[in-house]
């Protein structure tokens, strides 16, 4: 039976284990390719992850910068008196500023055209700024004060590299030759770059004055937002769970609250903006764009991530556990609630962690119920009017700056995406952190 | 009375309770908690429960039904007079209510008496200008029908806010005093109590069924309206897509066959890159990479699907639709006009989608039985061959799955065309054009200043159906095969 056959393959040339024949070169050929392609694919994602994260880098930071003048003069009450006799007090003021700036110029020694209209375009009309600092600080008029103040955004783009002098067309924002009188000042330290707490603290600003928009205000938003999701959706969601997975019969109504689940997860997010809209908002009359209805729209979006996560955790607490617990005589309830609960909790707590971090960076449903951008206006004034008052999240406040038309704006857009980022890090570091930190191998 | 006050007092009559109840029962069996039947906490969250429970399902109940009432009420009692040419009932309403906020407004700032804001006979201009001093945004002048049903308004909305907070003390009392009247040693205080946690349970378990109706009847009743004022031929079979802007001119053409053609091309361009990246790096993982490659790569792939959707939008937008012009633009090959093109949303959509395409396959690969591949090998194929032709074959339905969860991923994406495919209806075969799609066009049909009851806000909820329809099809269809599938090897 197990005869072996003497190799009869005498007939094939060359048959020899030591050197391949044309087929077996062919197939191991193949064999290379194939994984070859494998290894493309991997790198090809990751090849994407690589761009996304430069591009977002290289884009993003400016937004943290801004582009500031320092200028320092003493205005006294005699200059004041006769600014404030004009019928233009806030052009007299910038006179005085533009007079210290050329001052401070020649002083340095730098041989650069300079004139009060390049000065406008570089810096603006900072007449304003000064008479109301020596308005608040009557004190400080006859002593030298240094005036930190805004460049125009054109600059700004200049500094970081936005605007190059080969793309940059003449226009009353900003002339080729204004760039030498930057430079200049660049060189002598009167500009430079300073961290732009604006972006980081400030609200959202209007259409024509991307300097002034800020993220700040929509991180409150969001932030009151994940505070309704929290609430709502982890007691919810682990309620679910332990009927589903301890105490559901085999019935018709657990299949439904099955199937129900299951496509949840999978219906598009903005079919949840539309059942806010209509359920919420035209229905229940709750006020639109408030973080509150936010929440509860995506409160219901990730309901079925939380429940899907929280029954896995539930799952691997091992049968034996709950036998125990019945053993010694508590109930059912108890067993669940004292013994297989706690046991799931860090599963469940990571489960919920990375719900919360998909429900932070969703837009869609958000756009719909009105929590688009412009409404960040500014901080709510207290705990109720955080949750009832209109304001954005970060996502839509994202959305609302890269749909405007001008391109500085983008900038911003790429900076929020920065923060909101990091946040989702932190999130699903803390995350990973109570996986490796509390998981138990049964 | 402030909602809060309200549920404050109510969780203090319940903590109250609790303690309460507990005292009592260890006195009855004086402090010896053996000759109880259940756990003394028992008792005590006995009270608690029946404290709480009904008094917040009335409250809920309430505050659902009780602004519906109001605004009937109200509404029908708005002479037919007073609705001027080209409003409607609903808008009237809306303007009822913001004179009444802010109504509230100046008197909570004190720019108004309450018996001013309540008497009947106000002098109009008065009214308005002092609500423009509360920070209110009044339009023009406060007509005096408006008036008096705002004043209504408040008045039934004052009265029965009163009435339930008064009612929900009640119900919270007696559910008080009922159960702590049954704090016998002998009474089954745990059995009652969880008995209705498990209703808790259940409740919190039918809230997916609840969501699923709210979603099918929010769509269901507003594509029935705009159906009514639109002809549901027109919809479905319409091939040109122009809404008017003017809010309510008949002119509109809302046909949905260029907004499925652009969804559809988009979803074929995403898969197309999707597909074959996302296989192919999961058939890498799981038969060739080693356990360090894995660990490294596995994880690397799956921080794209942890993006949120706003990041590619702004990807697209930005950096890959200007990149794809300078290919393909003017200066290139002159096949794209604008950045934001079919190519350049199903490209990036492609890439978001990588990472689920191959986690979903990787598991299903997975599963084939290794009995299977070592069969294979026994026979002498060599690796790749094996996957060919042995694990492709039998992961085949489960991989089907896999793209058709992707293929109603691409469906129903929303930021990425929204700010990668352009804002034009088309029906064009050129993948560098713009098109939109039925997500794109929910959004900007809803965020527009479109009334809500004109056709052209309609249009979106039966856009809404639609994608609900399609992808919950591709959902149920997919999860049939995957199901399927996995049965066959366990």
């Amino acid at each position: 039976m197990t005869d072996v056959t003497p190799n009869a393959g005498g007939n094939r040339a060359g048959n020899s284990l030591a050197t391949q024949d044309a087929r077996t070169k062919r197939r191991n050929r193949a064999e290379a390719r194939f994984k070859a392609y494998g290894l493309t694919a991997i790198l090809v994602g990751i090849f994407f992850l690589v761009v996304l994260a430069v591009s977002i880098i290289r884009s993003g930071s400016p937004a943290f910068t801004r582009t500031v003048v320092d200028v320092e003069f003493a205005l006294s009450q005699a200059q004041i008196n006769e600014a404030e006799e004009q019928l233009f007090k806030t052009a007299a003021y910038a006179a005085f500023f533009t007079d210290a700036l050329k001052r401070q110029i020649d002083e340095s020694g730098m041989e650069v055209a300079v004139d009060e209209d390049a000065i406008e375009r570089i810096i603006g009309k900072p007449g304003s700024t000064i008479r109301e600092f020596f308005q608040a600080n009557p004190d400080r008029i006859g002593t030298p004060v240094t005036f930190e103040l805004a460049a125009s955004s054109r600059v700004d783009g200049y500094f970081n590299g936005r605007v190059t002098r080969e793309s940059m067309q003449d226009s009353r924002f900003l002339m080729a030759g204004d760039l030498d009188l930057v430079d200049a000042l660049a060189e002598a330290g009167v500009i430079r770059s300073s961290i732009n707490w604006t972006f980081i603290t400030g609200a959202d600003s209007g259409v024509d004055n991307p300097g002034a928009a800020g993220i700040g205000a929509s991180v409150v938003g969001s932030f009151f937002m994940m505070l309704v999701v929290l609430v709502l959706s982890l007691p919810i969601g682990v309620a679910a769970s332990i009927y589903l997975e301890e105490f559901a019969p085999r019935n018709r109504f657990t299949d439904l609250i099955e199937v129900n689940i299951s496509n949840l997860a999978a219906v598009p997010s903005i079919v949840f903006g539309i059942l806010g809209l209509a359920i919420f908002i035209q229905f229940a009359h709750l006020p639109q764009s408030a973080p509150l209805v936010g929440g509860l729209v995506l409160t219901l979006m990730t309901l079925p991530t939380i429940i899907i996560s929280t029954r896995a955790s539930l799952r691997a607490v091992p049968p034996s556990i709950r036998d125990a617990a019945l053993g010694v005589g508590a109930s059912k309830m108890q067993s669940v609630f004292h013994h297989v609960l706690p046991l799931a909790m860090p599963g469940i707590l990571t489960g919920t962690i990375i719900g919360l971090a998909q429900a932070l960076g969703e837009t869609a449903p958000l756009l719909l119920i009105g929590m688009v951008g412009f409404v960040a206006r500014g901080y709510p004034d207290g705990i109720v009017s955080g949750f009832m008052d209109p304001n954005s999240a970060m996502p839509a406040q994202i959305y609302t700056w890269a749909a405007r038309a001008d391109a500085s704006f983008y900038e911003k857009a790429w900076g929020g995406i920065i923060v909101l980022l990091v946040f989702l890090l932190t999130m699903n570091i803390i995350a990973i952190i109570l996986r490796r930190r509390f998981e138990r191998r049964w | 009375m402030p909602l809060i006050w309200l549920i404050v007092i109510v969780l203090a009559i319940a903590v109250a309770g609790y303690v309460l109840g507990r005292s009592r029962v260890m006195a009855a069996t004086g402090g010896d908690s053996r000759k109880l039947h259940s756990l003394p906490s028992y008792y005590g969250y006995n009270v608690a429960l029946k404290v709480v429970l009904p008094s917040f399902f009335l409250l809920l109940v309430w505050l659902l039904v009780q602004p519906v009432i109001v605004n009937g009420t109200v509404a029908a009692d708005i002479p037919q007079s007073a609705i001027p040419e080209g409003s409607s009932r609903d808008l009237i309403m809306s303007e009822v209510r913001r004179t009444a906020e802010g109504l509230d407004n100046a008197v909570a700032q004190g720019i108004m008496t309450e018996d001013f804001a309540t008497n009947a006979r106000s002098d109009l201009n008065d009214v308005t200008q002092r609500l423009k001093d509360a920070g209110q945004i009044v339009t023009a002048q406060v007509t005096q029908p408006i008036l008096q049903a705002a004043q209504r308004y408040r008045i039934m909305n004052d009265t029965g806010n009163l009435i339930l907070s008064l009612l929900v003390i009640l119900v919270a009392a007696a559910g008080a005093a009922w159960s702590l009247r049954e704090m016998r040693p002998e009474f089954r205080a745990r059995n009652v109590v969880e008995r209705v946690v498990k209703g808790v349970l259940v409740a919190a378990a039918s809230v997916a069924i609840l969501t699923t109706l709210g979603i099918v009847l929010s769509l269901v009743f507003n594509t029935i309206e705009f159906f009514r004022l639109y002809p549901a031929g027109d919809f479905f079979f319409g091939t040109a897509w122009s809404p008017s802007f003017t809010g309510r001119g008949g002119s509109s053409e809302l046909g949905v066959l260029p907004l499925l053609w652009g969804t559809f091309y988009i979803s074929i361009v995403a898969l197309l890159v999707a597909v074959p990246v996302g296989l192919f790096a999961a058939i890498y993982l799981s038969e060739y990479a080693s356990p360090r490659v894995r660990s490294f790569a596995k994880p690397m792939l799956e921080v794209l699907a942890g993006i949120p959707t706003i990041v590619y939008g702004l990807f697209a937008l930005l950096t890959v639709g200007p990149l794809l012009v300078a290919v393909f633009g003017k200066d290139g090959l002159g096949w794209m006009q604008a950045g934001t093109a079919v190519m350049t949303a199903g490209l990036v959509m492609g890439v978001m989608l990588i990472p689920f395409v191959s986690s979903l396959s990787d598991d299903i690969i997975n599963a084939v039985p290794q009995a299977m591949r070592d069969g294979s090998y026994g026979l002498g194929a060599t690796k790749s061959e094996t996957i060919r032709q042995v694990v492709l074959p039998a992961a085949l339905p489960g991989i089907v799955g896999a793209i058709l969860l992707a293929a109603s991923r691409a469906i129903g994406e929303t930021m990425i065309v929204v700010l990668g495919a352009g804002a034009a209806a088309r029906l064009s075969l050129n993948p560098f054009e713009a098109m939109t799609t039925v997500t794109a066009k929910i959004v900007s049909q809803l965020t527009g200043d479109a009334d809500f009851a004109s056709p052209e806000a309609l249009v979106a909820f039966a856009l809404g159906m639609t994608l609900f329809v399609i992808t919950l099809g591709l959902n149920i269809f997919a999860l049939y095969i995957v199901r399927k599938y996995r049965e066959q090897y366990e």
